[in-house]
């Protein structure tokens, strides 16, 4: 990202510029969480709800945490969980996509089918209906995640690559006795990645959120871990006593959302240039 | 039926159109750049008088349709007039707003879009669209309006003129919407027509009807008209005096005799001397390289048969000419014997052995072999990458180079397709059309290959283009003793390259032999309309085609 930064530093437009700083600051949260943080995950360090003081820069929670310390680690918690759940979807969708528009036949037709099967049922309720029968841990709720995101990526993917695959250079390509590999990987997924890159942010965005609806339903991240959207529910309560610490939580799910779209806007914008991004055209 | 034209406006002076150093600049937007101001038209002066013709000529990009819109005071997108002034019968039409223009266009001056089927709306009976500017000005009546729309119905040689315009866009040819369109322009009797490419997207056998009626219709309601177009051959059947425009600037302005007989400028004469190049024939050799042993091929399950019994052969080093309209099949021959597309029946041989009817039963040396050029350069490279790459990949593919034994082998090619090693790192979208055709034409050669299949590989470039592309095709085909496939709907690129000659009509080989036989009287019907139907460089061929096949152009 320095790099990127570095090289077209000159001409980062103003949004994409918060956007980048945000991005990065949530990133060093999420790496650095257990040596900045002030206090323990589960350490009980005062009342219940105290309202923000030097010791305890956000207050405490609903049992008397530092909510500043439990804010650093579940945007670990939030940001892992939904980065891996991305890269499970994204790999997964993309590929199949991909494979579906290169094969086709009954193998898209199959494909596709089983991935409307899966699109029927309303995410959330699936995603509930799965998660209260697996044992609740970190690899299951990224793979229930990751699977039932992966059907958005490849509807988009399959449409983007049926487009290319039908262009005179794909042809050209299976003329010259090209594998499925080399159109997949360098014809094709060249020219499909700016939409790929904006949806990348997009469903980034929509695990983070779909995670926190999880958790404060009480399927998600179990406690005594944090993550943000349990974090919402474990203080909601506050909220009729006058005390905002459920607001923070959620500003934070906000600002993330926020800022991966800025770059994710700003990048689709850089990809699209068919000169490389040098830009002289 | 004419209506009283000029009599409130100037009497005295002929002159209708006086444009005066005319300037148009558009703001582009590079990505990731500031916007940039372009100079689409720089500077160009020209007049026209009442019923006379003016032929705006040069190739994409030259200006010349930003010119033909601009006399009616529109810049497309995000063009704007920035100097200069446009007179219509003695008044600047740019001076006097929006709601002045709007008074002009329609009632005096008229457009004929090059492509009919995207200018009319397909929700509309045709005749409502034809009287729409003459009711919306209020020059006529609708039963007025209607009348003269069925009379210019019957000069324009459209069928069953009466009742013709009950139709809508679908149910008539391309060749009828454009006339219809002329019809349109004609209807509110306007003092200016501006023709922009009217008869470019057309057939040759259909385009030869359009003009022979849209030159009549001009000549005898007295109209006067801007003709655009790239094609000299047809600007010079129709105009009086030929404007040559490049990249914005005036090349040359005469009388349309002195343009095409005694061009006085180097890009002109260029222009007019594209059709010159001859090929001088083969003798057909023993061995064939490829035969096409009656071949039938159907799409869909409805078995419509595109292409039926087809037999030809292509000897090596030299060239086949496979011509006919669109839709005669010449497309789907050229997928069957790449093996894109099995045939119903039918084989073909190649190199003495039996190619395998579909792709993935092919050998990797048969594919090497056999290479394809397409028509549209710019989809047949992946734009994401470099030429280096796009024409380094057949070299590791086949031939397992890499590293600098491949560049040294690109950069080679690039020199042999005259463009240099210089272009290496270049995406295709940082080259010109010429250039990217000289690229596929690299990527195909860098096979190695036997025989090359062109598919319409010049149609799609400006003429003196074109041209350079043909002199490197006959060149390579020296060099490497690679035999082509070509297809074509142009007469003059096959005259300019073929061996032999294949006719196609209606999926059927209608004649085949050697150039100078195919050629040669005497002729089969349709290819004695096809061959009649190209249009001649000279004063007069019009009329003399038209006289000829009268009776086969009423039905296009």
């Amino acid at each position: 990202m320095t790099a990127l930064v570095l090289r077209y530093g000159a001409r980062i437009p103003i949004g994409a510029l918060i956007g980048l700083i945000a991005c990065a600051a949530f990133l060093f949260i999420a790496i650095f969480a257990q040596w900045i943080a002030p206090y323990g995950l589960g350490e009980i360090v005062g009342d219940v709800w105290e309202p923000a003081s030097p010791e305890h820069w956000l207050g405490t929670d609903n049992l008397g945490r530092d909510l500043l310390s439990r804010m650093l680690y579940g945007g670990q918690t939030t940001i892992l969980i939904a980065a891996m759940a991305t890269a499970l979807s994204f790999t997964l969708g993309s590929i199949l996509g991909f494979l579906a528009a290169v094969v086709g036949g009954w193998f898209e037709s199959i494909l596709s089918r089983f991935v409307d099967l899966l699109m029927a049922v309303p995410t959330l309720i699936f995603g509930l209906v799965v998660l209260s029968v697996l044992p609740s841990n970190l690899i299951t709720l990224v793979l229930v995640m990751g699977i039932l995101d992966s059907t958005r990526v490849y509807r988009l993917a399959r449409a983007v690559a049926t487009d290319i695959n039908v262009m005179d250079f794909v042809e050209a390509a299976k003329l010259r006795g090209e594998g499925s590999g080399w159109i997949i990987f360098r014809e094709i997924l060249p020219n499909a990645l700016s939409p790929l890159v904006s949806e990348l942010g997009l469903r980034f965005i929509n695990a983070v959120l779909f995670l926190s609806a999880l958790s404060f339903l009480g399927l998600g991240v179990q406690p005594p871990d944090a993550d943000w959207g349990g974090m919402v529910k474990e203080n909601k309560d506050g909220i009729v006593f006058g005390v905002a610490a459920a607001l923070i939580p959620a500003g934070a799910i906000a600002a993330l959302s926020i800022s991966v779209n800025l770059v994710a806007d700003w990048i689709l914008n850089r990809t699209t240039s068919l000169t490389g991004g040098r830009g002289d055209a | 039926m004419l209506k009283p034209a000029g009599t409130w406006r100037d009497p005295e002076s002929s002159l209708l159109l006086d444009m005066r150093n005319l300037r148009i600049e558009a703001t582009v937007h590079p990505p990731g750049d500031d916007p940039q101001n372009v100079v689409i038209v720089d500077d160009v002066s020209l007049t026209l008088e009442k019923g006379r013709v003016l032929g705006l000529i040069g190739e994409s990009g030259a200006g010349k349709s930003t010119m033909g819109l601009a006399s009616m005071g529109y810049g497309r997108g995000s063009m704007r007039i920035t100097g200069g002034e446009v007179f219509l019968n003695g008044r600047d039409i740019l001076k006097g707003g929006v709601h002045e223009l709007r008074k002009v266009r329609g009632s005096e001056i008229c457009y004929v879009a090059q492509s009919a089927a995207a200018a009319f709306n397909p929700a509309q009976r045709l005749m409502d669209q034809v009287v729409e500017a003459a009711l919306h000005h209020g020059i006529a009546t609708r039963a007025e309006a209607e009348k003269r729309a069925v009379a210019l119905f019957r000069k324009l040689g459209l069928p069953d003129p009466e009742n013709i315009g009950q139709r809508y866009t679908h149910q008539v040819s391309g060749g009828q919407l454009q006339r219809v369109m002329t019809a349109m322009a004609l209807c509110p009797e306007p003092d200016l027509i501006v023709f922009d490419e009217p008869t470019t997207a057309l057939d040759v056998t259909t385009q030869i009807g359009v003009l022979a009626a849209i030159k009549d219709a001009i000549r005898d309601t007295g109209v006067a008209a801007l003709y655009i177009t790239h094609d000299l051959a047809v600007v010079s059947q129709v105009s009086d005096e030929i404007m040559v425009l490049r990249h914005g600037k005036m090349v040359e302005y005469g009388k349309t005799r002195q343009i095409i007989e005694a061009p006085r400028m180097d890009y002109t004469k260029a222009l007019v001397s594209v059709r010159s190049l001859e090929h001088v024939e083969n003798q057909p050799g023993a061995a064939s390289l490829l035969s096409v042993n009656d071949v039938t091929a159907a799409y869909g399950r409805a078995h419509v048969k595109v292409v039926q019994n087809v037999s030809v052969q292509v000897c090596p080093g030299q060239t086949l000419a496979i011509v006919g309209e669109s839709g005669s099949g010449k497309s789907t021959l050229a997928r069957v014997i790449t093996g894109l597309m099995p045939p119903l029946s039918g084989s073909i041989t190649f190199d003495g052995r039996t190619l395998a009817s579909s792709l993935a039963e092919r050998t990797k040396d048969d594919l090497r072999q056999l290479q394809m050029i397409y028509q549209m350069a710019d989809v047949a490279m992946n734009p994401r990458q470099t030429v280096g790459t796009i024409i380094g990949r057949p070299l590791e593919f086949y031939f397992g180079m890499r590293g600098r034994e491949r560049d040294a082998r690109v950069a080679e090619l690039l020199d042999e397709i005259e463009m240099g090693r210089g272009f290496m790192n270049r995406y295709p979208a940082e080259l010109s059309g010429g250039q990217k055709q000289r690229i596929c034409i690299a990527r195909a050669l860098a096979a190695k290959p036997k025989l090359i299949i062109c598919d319409e590989v010049t149609s799609a470039l400006d003429p003196v283009v074109a041209n350079g592309i043909l002199k490197l095709l006959l060149r390579l085909q020296k060099i490497e003793d690679v035999a082509y496939l070509f297809i074509t709907h142009d007469l003059h690129t096959v005259k300019a390259i073929a061996d032999s000659i294949a006719v196609m009509y209606r999926g059927e080989v209608v004649r085949y032999g050697p150039k100078s036989s195919v050629l040669a009287r005497p002729f089969d019907a349709y290819t004695d309309l096809l061959l009649s139907s190209v249009p001649e460089m000279e004063i007069g061929w019009l009329e003399r085609a038209s006289s000829r096949g009268s009776a086969a152009q009423s039905a296009s």
